[in-house]
């Protein structure tokens, strides 16, 4: 079980709710089990969602396991130049 | 991903030196093949057509004499190209901006293109093509586009991010928040508050290099474009799916780059190009003239940002509130997001809010310009924490210094830090010799931070050793900023070998596997862990063929300094044999010797910078000049020291042309007025004085050689040094940028009549 918390507009199609445990081995199914708890979430994930791990931030490595007691937020999926 | 990139605190023997530049010589001697200086043999001219308003409907497009004209070969509307996005509105906003399909959104926007042999003809072709407009009311300016009573630009846009969908449509696209604590709280434990309003207008990257490109699409589905991108396989991409092609059977090969800073990472011109060969059935060469490359490419965003800071006597913040309104052109963005996300950083705060407004205006689509969003919120922040510094009776270094973000911080835009650096720029600051150098009348100094995330993404090298010792390096990202130079230094730190040994280049979208854009400031840190890990493939077949040419067990045979080794004294009499000796038996040993790499590079390190500047202004003319300028910034490891100071130098002359003059300036027709630069003025060499430069180097625990990008945060504090500065040279906070000579001669007039 990990607590996720998620960035103020996230938490608005998430129940209103920023902090979240989820039983979730890594970011993959971190991303299927909060689809399938809040549908609404389904769209942001389509468009980008990043993984702050212990301030370390993941984007695309959905791979990467979440250890229970990791600071674990999710942040939008940022542009660069 | 088989790679370890943990930061291993190893000694540097390539790394960190400062060889000769690979592409120089062709730059200083014209050799270097830009967009525009590719050729095909029967290319035809494109020319695109441009809106004339800022916003219309297109009721028809009568492009029949256009057609009849001799020497045109071919004439396009969004008619040839058809709506492929399948729903992905992202790209569906790629292809209207393209080419205009109901409504032009914009002055400047596309609404047909030419192909002709040559370009009196396209010219000709383009004022042959009659457009019946119906003319909307539009609206260019952020605050005006957010009010309620504004002209729709999309009626379709219901604005996200609320907790209730609206009834009405409206410009604001999206609303997003972030922040921990509470600020009403924190406010009130406050003895000081500052509250201030900031705008900054809308800027061009300002690349030297106008948009260009060759596209040939062949009657078998086959295509070929040469252009100048930061990444030419997300131009692949997107250039497959609008048109319909197969990506593998779109081979995009991208040309030097005179400058991109995040504008070039999006299409516009390309479909056409494409478009038009298909339909022709020739080659298309187009290049923009400098006015389209204003009018009709991606500029960053205008904005409107409200701060409000509180602090006890001590020095200590409380709470710390801001509301950005970021324009995004006509199609939605997410600007004011990373806007509201990089705002309050620097800073260890207990009680902070950040509140983002999207927002939609009638001027070309934004598009991102070197750490995207954040100089401007760092203007308004730094601005502010100058203003409270001041109120408290602190010096500015000293405040931030107390209240600057360290390892363990929440950060205002969430998760906790890891190691970072702004705490070590600032005590840097502190003790340079600039903030000590003595001031003459009407100079002021100023000082500012700013922060950027960086970041990673997919990333693919090959390393092929030729049979002579030497190596090729093959990569994906595009070279905007010297990577050539610093992943064969990579390469030549990993194998061992000399850096003359060594020839990187950028390959072609048929040749290497997909790579991500170069922009988030990914270019050396993610291709360097490809580089690495590539290398140290390589490495292993290095050593198996070792072992077959002494005929003993490869777990016997270790990689020292370029040479492999037979360890144990049962070998004493092996020789060590070099990189060139190994390669040179390849034939016979199992044949080519490469390393290939393709991995996802994440846990790029945020990066801080703080940087000081003095500034004279004549009090008369309103005149600006920068007398003196220092970039302090952590790199985590500099690969290539002279180019990362040439970055650091780089982002501060952008964010001084920002600051002092740059600036987007509309019509009440919503017509561009100064789209060339005479009429907007980016600084020039005899504009700026030497800017002096510190690297510091706090390792990235994610990568192995400690590597932090360092491309973008040294456009982020310049703003707020420069307002800093000029406010302390005439005595008037500075609270609109550009703050050109018009602007500041009006500041001091208000302050002179209170």
């Amino acid at each position: 079980m990990v607590e996720v918390t998620l960035w103020g507009s996230l938490s608005t199609v998430a129940g209103g709710k920023a902090k979240h445990d989820i039983e979730a081995k890594d970011i993959r199914e971190l991303f299927r089990k909060l689809a399938e708890q809040y549908p609404g979430i389904e769209p942001w994930i389509d468009r980008g969602i990043a993984v702050a791990i212990d301030g370390t931030i993941y984007r695309d490595t959905w791979s990467k396991e979440l250890p229970e007691d990791a600071e674990i937020f999710l942040l939008p999926r940022l542009a660069g130049g | 991903m088989n790679f370890d990139p943990r930061f291993t605190g190893r000694k540097f023997s390539s790394v960190g030196t400062r060889p000769l530049r690979p592409d120089g010589i062709d730059k200083v001697t014209g050799r270097a093949r830009y967009g525009a200086d590719f050729n095909m043999a029967g290319q035809l001219v494109g020319r695109i057509l441009r809106s004339p308003h800022a916003h219309a409907v297109i009721k028809s497009i009568d492009t029949s004499k256009a057609e009849k004209l001799a020497g045109v070969k071919a004439v396009i509307t969004a008619k040839d190209l058809p709506d492929l996005t399948d729903g992905d509105a992202a790209m569906y906003d790629i292809l209207d901006n393209s080419m205009a399909r109901k409504k032009a959104l914009y002055d400047g926007h596309a609404v047909a293109a030419v192909a002709a042999i040559d370009a009196r003809i396209a010219r000709q072709a383009l004022k042959l093509i009659e457009v019946d407009y119906e003319v909307l009311p539009h609206v260019t300016d952020v605050d005006e586009a957010a009010h309620h009573h504004a002209p729709l630009i999309n009626d379709q846009v219901f604005t996200e991010g609320l907790e209730e969908k609206p009834a009405k449509p409206s410009n604001i696209t999206k609303r997003t928040q972030f922040g921990h604590g509470d600020v009403h709280k924190g406010f009130a434990e406050a003895d000081f508050v500052i509250e201030r309003s900031f705008k900054t207008e809308q800027t061009h990257q300002g690349y030297i290099e106008p948009h260009a490109c060759v596209a040939s699409v062949n009657p078998d589905g086959t295509a070929d474009l040469w252009v100048c991108t930061q990444g030419h396989f997300v131009y692949r991409q997107h250039c497959a799916q609008l048109l319909g092609l197969e990506a593998s059977k779109l081979r995009v090969t991208s040309s030097e780059i005179g400058g991109g800073f995040g504008g070039k990472t999006h299409v516009w011109a390309e479909p056409v190009a494409l478009a038009l060969s298909r339909k022709a059935g020739r080659p298309v060469k187009l290049v923009m003239t400098r006015d389209e490359v204003f009018r009709a490419s991606g500029p960053t965003s205008a904005t409107s940002i409200d701060v409000r800071i509180g602090a006890k006597k001590d020095g200590t913040i409380t709470a710390a509130e801001a509301t950005l309104r970021y324009s995004c052109g006509p199609y939605a963005g997410s600007w004011a997001e990373i806007g509201a996300m990089t705002a309050f950083a620097c800073y260890k705060l207990e009680n902070v809010k950040t509140v983002g407004f999207e927002v939609l205006v009638n001027r070309p689509k934004t598009a991102a310009y070197r750490a995207p969003s954040a100089p401007m919120a760092a203007f308004a922040v730094e601005s502010s924490i100058d203003e409270l510094a001041r109120e408290i009776g602190m010096d500015a270094v000293d405040f931030r210094i107390k209240n600057a973000a360290q390892e363990g911080t929440r950060a205002s835009y969430g998760p906790v830090y890891g190691p970072i650096g702004i705490g070590p720029t600032l005590e840097a600051v502190k003790k340079h010799p600039h903030m000590k150098a003595p001031l003459k009348a009407n100079q002021g100094r100023g000082m500012a931070c700013g922060f950027w995330f960086n970041f990673g993404g997919q990333t693919c090298v090959d390393l092929n050793i030729g049979m002579d010792g030497s190596v090729s390096l093959a990569v994906g990202t595009v070279d905007v900023g010297g990577s050539r130079a610093s992943l064969s230094l990579v390469a030549a730190e990993e194998l061992g070998i000399d850096y003359s040994q060594l020839k990187a280049i950028v390959a072609d979208t048929s040749s290497l596997g997909y790579n991500d854009m170069t922009d988030g400031s990914r270019g050396t840190f993610s291709s360097s862990m490809a580089t690495i890990s590539a290398a140290r493939n390589a490495i292993l077949i290095l050593r198996d063929r070792a072992a077959q040419m002494w005929d003993i067990p490869v777990e016997d045979v270790v990689w020292e300094k370029g040479h492999a080794i037979a360890k144990g004294e049962k070998y004493g009499n092996l020789s060590p044999l070099s990189l060139k000796d190994i390669a040179a038996k390849s034939g016979t040993t199992g044949g080519p010797i490469a390393g290939h790499s393709e991995l996802v590079a994440d846990g790029a390190g945020v990066s801080f910078a703080t940087h000081i500047c003095d500034i004279e202004v004549d009090p008369e003319t309103g005149a600006t000049r920068v007398i003196r300028y220092t970039v302090v910034q952590d790199a985590g490891k500099a690969v290539h020291p002279t180019y990362v100071e040439g970055q650091y130098q780089g982002g501060a002359a952008q964010g001084i042309g920002w600051a002092l003059n740059e600036e987007y300036i509309y019509g009440k027709d919503g017509r561009l007025q100064n789209a060339g630069f005479l009429d907007y003025r980016i600084p020039v060499c005899s504009d700026l004085p030497m800017i002096d430069t510190q690297i510091l180097e706090i390792p990235n625990p994610n990568h192995p050689y400690g590597v932090r990008g360092v491309g973008e945060t040294s456009i982020v504090p310049p703003l707020a040094a420069i307002a800093n500065a000029v406010s302390n040279a005439v005595g008037v906070r500075m609270t609109h940028i550009p703050m050109s000579p018009p602007r500041i001669l009006a500041a001091l007039d208000a302050e002179r009549e209170g």
